[in-house]
C-alpha cells in the first residue's frame, strides 16, 4: 500500500467546516481519482489526489476531515489538526492551504480560518457554493474579504467543476511567491479565545458580506416534514424499508450471478484440474473463498448507494435526530443508527459504515454490537431449523407459528445489541456521555456523478480492505476442513478426519451441556467462513448430497431433539460464526483487541443463551 | 419522560438569576430568543472539566453571545433532541447539553 511517491513540486491540503462540499472540491481538482489508505495508526480515511498545475507543478491533494475547530475531539479531526500543523508522524506537512467553504454559511468557517491563519501556514479560500449563494442573493465583497482575511479568495462550484482553474491560478500564484511559513501561534483556543475570534469573524462578515434576499425556505420546508413526530417517522420507516427491499431484492440477482459464476468456475476446475490437494485448494479453497468475498459486494454498493444518497442530500443528519433518543437509551449516539440497520443486511457494511460517527467510544460500541442485528446469513439456519421444528400452524387464530418464531429471534437479535452496547459503555466507557451536538446541513440535490464515484470507492476499498484478509480467513478454515484426507475406504464423511472433525470432536464435551452433539461440533468449524455456510455443512456430516434440500431438514427433525434444536437457534442468534466480520473489525479498529473481545463475549453469550435454552426446554 | 425537563418549567428551578432568561433546554418549539450566555458550569450531572469542554463544543457550533436562536423542531421522545435554528443555520442538540446556553425570550 506504501508505494513509493513520487516527488511532488506542491502538497495541497484541502480544511473546511463539514458539509462544505470539500469532498466535491477534491473531485473537481483530481478528476475523483484517489488513493485511499488509512493514515499510519488511525482507522481515519487518507484521501490523497494528483494533478499538474497550470505552471506545470505536480501536485498533491489531501482531503483532511471536516472540522469547525483545528481544537480536536475525534480522531479525524486530530488529523486534521496534526497535518495542518506538520506534526502528523509520516505525513509531510502541506505546502499550501485550502481552506474550503461553504458561501452560503460563512460565519462558522471564518472562525476555523482565524484559528488556520494563527499556524502560520499560506493558505487560499475557496469559496464554494457560490451559485447557490449567488441564488439566495447573499452578496459577498470578495476583494474585502480577502483583504481581511489576508489570503486570496477565489469562487468555486466545486459540482459544476467551475471556477477551478481560478483557484488553481490562485494557487500557483501563491507557490510562485514562495510563501513563507510562519512560526506556528496556535495554541487550544480557550473559551474566552472561541468568544474573541467569533468577534471578528462577525466584524469581518459585517463589512463583507451582505444577507440573503431571499435565503433558502426549502429546507426549513422540508424540515417541517422530514423531522415531524408523525409524518418524520412515517418516513424514516419508509426509507428504511425501501432499502431493506433493495438490499434483500436488488442483490439477490447480482449475488445468485456472481456465486453461480464461481460454482461455474469451481466445477471447470474439478474437471480439469487431478483430484488431489491441489484441486480442493483451487475449487474449494481460492474460488469459493474468492466468490465469498464478492459476493457481499452487491449488497454493499446498494447499502453505500442507499447512505451516500442519503448523506449527500442531507437527510442522515436527520435520521440521527429522529432516533437519537431511542439510540441514547443504549448509550448510542444517534448516528449509531444507520450503521446498526445495515447490519440486518451483513454486519461487514455496518462495521464499515460506522465511520460516520467521529466520537472514538460511539464508534467502537457500535462496531462492538453490529454482529448481534440478524444479518442475512443468519436467514438459511434459522430457516432450516424452524421449517424441521416448528410446526406451521396458527397461534391466537391468525399468527403463524414459524413466523412468529423468526420474528422473536430478529428481536432476541436487535434487543440484546442495545443491551451490550449499554453494558460496553458501562464497563468500558464509565461515566463519559459524549455531546450530541449536530449540524443539520441545508438540503442540497445530490449529485449523481459524485453519489456513483462514491459507491465505486466503497466497493474498491472493500475489495482492498477486506478482501485480502477475508479471502486468507477462507482459505485457513479450507485448510481444517479438508487436511487430513480422508483414508481410502474409511468409513464416515470426509470431513470427520479432517483437523476441523477432531476439533469438533475435542470440543463436544464442551457443547455437550448445550445439547450439540459431535455432528454439530463438527460442523461449526467450517461454519466459521460464513453462518450460511452451517447448513451445507450439517449436510456434509450428515453425508447428504446436494440437490436434495428438503432432506437435511427431516434428517435433522429425525436426529436432534427439539430442545437441541431451539440451543442451535439461541447459539446462532449470538455466536460469531462469521470469520470475515472478525477480520474487518479487525481492519476498521485497527487492532486485534477489538475482534478478540467481541469474539469472547459473542461465544459467552451464545453459550448462556443455548445453555438456558435447552436446559429450560429439556424440562418440558 | 418528560418529567424531568418539565420540571425545569418552574420558575424556581431555573438557576438563570435575572428575570426573563431561560434555559435553551426549556425552550419549547416556536421560541424565539437571544444567546445572553453560554456557561455549562453546575448544571445537573455535568463535571466541571466536561463543563469546560461542552462550553468551548458550544462555541464552537456557534451558540455565542448574541446570536439568534429558534426551536424548530422537538424530538418525539420525551420532545429530545431539539433543532434550533442558529443566526443562519440549524443545530440539532440534546436538552442536556442545551443547559449550558441561557437565553432571552423575544415577544411573538
Amino acid at each position: 500500500m506504501n508505494a513509493p511517491v513520487p516527488v511532488r513540486d506542491l502538497r495541497l491540503a484541502l480544511v473546511g467546516n463539514p458539509n462544505s462540499g470539500k469532498t466535491a472540491l477534491f473531485n473537481a481538482l483530481t478528476g475523483g481519482r484517489a488513493k485511499v489508505a488509512n493514515y499510519a495508526g488511525v482507522t481515519v480515511e487518507r484521501k490523497e489526489g494528483f494533478l499538474t498545475s497550470p505552471a506545470g507543478r505536480k501536485v498533491s491533494v489531501l482531503d483532511l476531515p471536516g472540522t469547525y475547530s483545528l481544537r480536536a475531539r475525534s480522531p479525524d479531526e486530530e488529523v486534521t489538526r496534526d497535518v495542518v500543523l506538520g506534526q502528523r508522524a509520516g505525513e509531510s506537512p502541506p505546502d499550501l492551504l485550502v481552506c474550503v467553504a461553504d458561501a452560503t454559511n460563512l460565519r462558522l468557517v471564518l472562525r476555523l480560518i482565524l484559528e488556520l491563519k494563527q499556524t502560520g501556514q499560506p493558505a487560499v479560500l475557496a469559496l464554494n457554493m457560490i451559485d447557490i449563494a449567488q441564488r439566495q442573493g447573499i452578496d459577498i465583497d470578495i476583494p474585502a474579504l480577502s483583504r481581511e482575511l489576508g489570503m486570496p479568495v477565489v469562487t468555486t462550484v466545486a459540482t459544476r467543476k467551475r471556477g477551478i482553474e481560478d483557484l488553481l491560478a490562485a494557487i500557483d500564484t501563491l507557490a510562485d511567491a514562495k510563501a513563507e511559513h510562519g512560526v506556528s501561534a496556535w495554541h487550544a483556543p480557550s473559551a474566552k479565545e472561541i468568544r474573541d475570534s467569533h468577534r471578528e469573524a462577525e466584524r469581518i462578515i459585517k463589512i463583507a458580506v451582505l444577507p440573503p434576499k431571499r435565503p433558502d425556505t426549502w429546507t426549513g420546508k422540508i424540515d417541517d416534514v422530514l423531522l415531524h413526530p408523525v409524518s418524520g417517522i412515517l418516513i424514516l420507516l419508509a426509507i428504511l424499508f425501501l432499502m431493506f427491499q433493495a438490499v434483500f431484492s436488488w442483490a439477490t440477482p447480482a449475488m445468485d450471478m456472481i456465486s453461480g459464476a464461481f460454482e461455474w468456475l469451481s466445477a471447470q476446475v474439478v474437471h480439469y484440474v487431478p483430484d488431489g490437494m491441489l484441486q480442493s485448494l483451487l475449487a474449494n479453497g481460492v474460488i469459493s473463498g474468492v466468490g465469498s468475498v464478492l459476493v457481499f459486494l452487491p449488497q454493499i454498493m446498494i447499502l453505500f448507494f442507499f447512505i451516500i444518497l442519503l448523506e449527500d442530500f442531507g437527510y442522515m443528519a436527520r435520521a440521527a435526530f429522529l432516533m437519537d433518543r431511542i439510540m441514547g437509551g443504549a448509550g448510542l449516539h444517534g448516528r449509531a443508527f444507520i450503521p446498526l440497520l445495515s447490519s440486518f443486511a451483513c454486519a461487514i457494511p455496518g462495521i464499515m459504515s460506522a465511520r460516520v460517527i467521529d466520537q472514538k467510544r460511539d464508534r467502537l460500541t457500535t462496531i462492538m454490537v453490529a454482529p448481534l442485528m440478524t444479518c442475512s446469513a443468519r436467514i438459511p439456519v434459522y430457516t432450516l431449523i424452524i421449517s424441521a421444528f416448528i410446526p406451521r400452524r396458527q397461534v391466537w387464530g391468525f399468527i403463524n407459528l414459524q413466523g412468529l418464531v423468526m420474528l422473536g429471534l430478529y428481536v432476541a437479535g436487535a434487543v440484546s445489541a442495545l443491551a451490550v452496547a449499554f453494558v460496553f459503555r458501562k464497563i468500558f466507557w464509565r461515566g463519559a456521555a459524549e455531546p450530541f451536538i449536530m449540524e443539520l446541513p441545508a438540503y442540497k440535490m445530490p449529485d449523481a456523478k459524485n453519489v456513483a464515484r462514491n459507491v465505486l470507492l466503497r466497493a474498491q476499498i472493500f475489495l482492498n480492505r477486506a478482501g485480502t484478509i477475508i479471502l486468507s480467513m477462507m482459505v485457513l478454515i479450507w485448510f481444517l476442513s479438508t487436511v487430513p484426507f480422508k483414508p481410502a475406504g474409511a468409513p464416515g464423511p470426509a470431513i470427520d478426519y479432517s483437523f476441523a472433525g477432531m476439533i469438533g470432536h475435542w470440543l463436544q464435551p464442551l457443547l455437550a451441556p448445550i445439547g450439540f452433539n459431535w455432528q454439530m461440533a463438527v460442523a461449526l468449524v467450517p461454519g466459521m467462513a460464513a453462518r450460511e455456510v452451517a447448513v451445507g455443512a450439517l449436510a456434509t456430516v450428515y453425508a447428504i448430497g446436494d440437490g436434495q434440500p428438503g432432506q437435511l431438514a427431516t434428517t435433522l427433525s429425525n436426529r436432534w431433539s427439539l430442545p437441541t434444536a431451539l440451543s442451535f437457534l439461541a447459539w446462532y442468534i449470538f455466536a460469531p460464526q462469521c470469520a470475515s466480520t472478525l477480520a474487518v473489525v479487525k481492519r476498521e479498529t485497527n487492532a486485534w483487541r477489538w475482534p478478540i473481545i467481541m469474539f469472547v463475549y459473542m461465544i459467552a453469550l451464545a453459550y448462556i443463551a443455548a445453555l438456558i435454552t435447552f436446559q429450560v426446554a429439556s424440562r418440558f | 419522560m418528560n418529567v424531568q425537563w418539565r420540571q425545569l418549567d418552574q420558575p424556581q428551578e431555573i438557576a438563570a438569576p435575572a428575570a426573563g432568561l431561560i434555559r435553551l433546554s426549556d425552550a419549547r418549539r416556536g421560541d424565539r430568543g437571544v444567546v445572553i450566555a453560554v456557561s455549562p458550569a453546575g448544571i445537573n450531572g455535568v463535571g466541571s472539566a466536561e463543563s469546560e469542554e461542552l462550553e468551548r463544543r458550544l462555541l464552537e457550533i456557534g451558540f455565542v453571545e448574541g446570536a439568534k436562536v429558534e426551536i424548530l423542531h422537538e424530538g418525539f421522545i420525551g420532545r429530545d433532541p431539539i433543532a434550533v435554528r442558529l443566526d443562519d443555520m440549524r443545530v440539532a442538540l440534546r436538552r442536556r447539553e442545551a443547559q449550558g446556553v441561557l437565553i432571552t425570550l423575544s415577544a411573538e
